[in-house]
């Protein structure tokens, strides 16, 4: 089995797939299809979602700050 | 609709003649149905309008659990058509009242699908992330106090911690824009994610970069080579490789045209992103 294969054994990680179906696959619009319309709202929801479960994280305003800061500059030199 | 049912459409490919996998079930828990229409073929299911109109959609997606089985699902069934041809995988929770619907998105679509397919027969995408992993120390730290004496002793410690994380963020930063810079060399296309939430992961470090190569199915090899070559050991920094998956992240803009993807991933803000392609 080649090293390929072994990648995919292995089980998908729920935030990979999300990251794929809900902000990739063609969209398709018109009214005859429902389909996600904000995919940052849902994104959003899950993350209040997952924070709210984490009760033990302290602060997790400051880390979000943090966190931001460093995506910023990581994009624009990208 | 036919009794409180809908179509769930799961993705596109050109009509085939071979066999699924037998063991794929679609929502429903049958194989996946078939409506072919003008040289292109959807691979639907019907689902219970009670859960997939609108209304109980939307509560829907703020259930993690639901939201899981659905994409579970989902990726399962594109995962099998991708055995026996090219699917155009469409956007989660994609609905159609009824078969006409499914041939009027064929028709509104054929154009971006046809593009779409056109582009990625034979491809398949591979996920690349790069995470600062700030825990792993870069030395032996001398054995630790058991508790600081001193507010100015704790403060150096504090300061000493923000510095670690600061390297680990520097040489992830310096790793991620080498790697993704040498890996878009490699494939077809690249695609930027937003960097993912630990909270949602449960993955450890801070992910700092969160990448998608559009690569021919037969350089595979070579390119999963190519990450583990490139991939540094112990030094605060981790790069997680997933994949093949079908080319989601590369189905093309409102155009269909091969590089408006990558564009896209780079707005990381909330608020922004796909708004090109939801007006289309």
């Amino acid at each position: 089995m080649n090293e390929g294969d072994a990648l995919a054994q292995r089980e998908i990680a729920l935030v990979d797939l999300l990251d794929r179906l809900l902000a990739g696959g063609v969209v398709i619009t018109g009214d005859l299809t429902l389909r996600i319309a904000d995919v940052d709202l849902v994104r959003i929801d899950l993350n209040a979602l997952v924070s709210s479960v984490s009760a033990e994280v302290p602060s997790p305003f400051a880390e979000f700050g943090f966190q931001h800061e460093h995506e910023h500059e990581h994009e624009e030199s990208l | 609709m036919i009794d409180g049912q809908l179509l769930y459409v799961y993705a596109v490919t050109r009509p085939f003649t071979a066999a699924l996998p037998s063991d794929v079930r679609a929502l429903d828990g049958e194989p996946p149905a078939l409506i072919e229409h003008r040289g292109l073929c959807a691979a639907v299911s019907r689902v219970p309008a009670a859960h997939f109109d609108a209304e109980p959609l939307r509560a829907h997606l703020e259930d993690l659990d639901w939201l899981a089985g659905v994409a579970r699902n989902h990726q399962a069934v594109v995962s099998a058509l991708a055995t026996v041809s090219c699917p155009v995988p469409l956007r989660l929770a994609t609905v159609c009242r009824d078969e006409d619907g499914v041939r009027r998105l064929l028709d509104s679509g054929s154009a971006r699908f046809e593009s779409a397919i056109e582009r990625l027969d034979g491809r398949v995408e591979w996920g690349v992330k790069v995470y600062a992993d700030s825990t792993v120390p870069e030395r032996v730290e001398p054995a630790p106090e058991v508790t600081a004496a001193t507010g100015r002793e704790y403060l150096r410690r504090r300061l000493g911690q923000r510095q670690t994380r600061d390297r680990s963020w520097q040489r992830a930063g310096a790793l991620s824009r080498a790697l993704h810079a040498d890996l878009c060399e490699r494939a077809e296309a690249g695609r930027l994610h937003p960097p993912q939430s630990g909270r949602l992961s449960g993955a450890s470090g801070e992910n700092v970069l969160n990448a998608a190569y559009l690569v021919p199915r037969d350089h595979s090899d070579e390119f999963v080579a190519a990450v583990r070559d490139r991939t540094p050991q112990g030094e605060g920094v981790r790069v997680e490789l997933t994949g093949p998956w079908a080319p989601y992240s590369f189905v093309g803009g409102p155009d269909g045209s091969p590089d408006s993807g990558p564009d896209v991933g780079q707005d990381v803000g909330p608020g922004r992103g796909r708004s090109e392609q939801e007006g289309s």
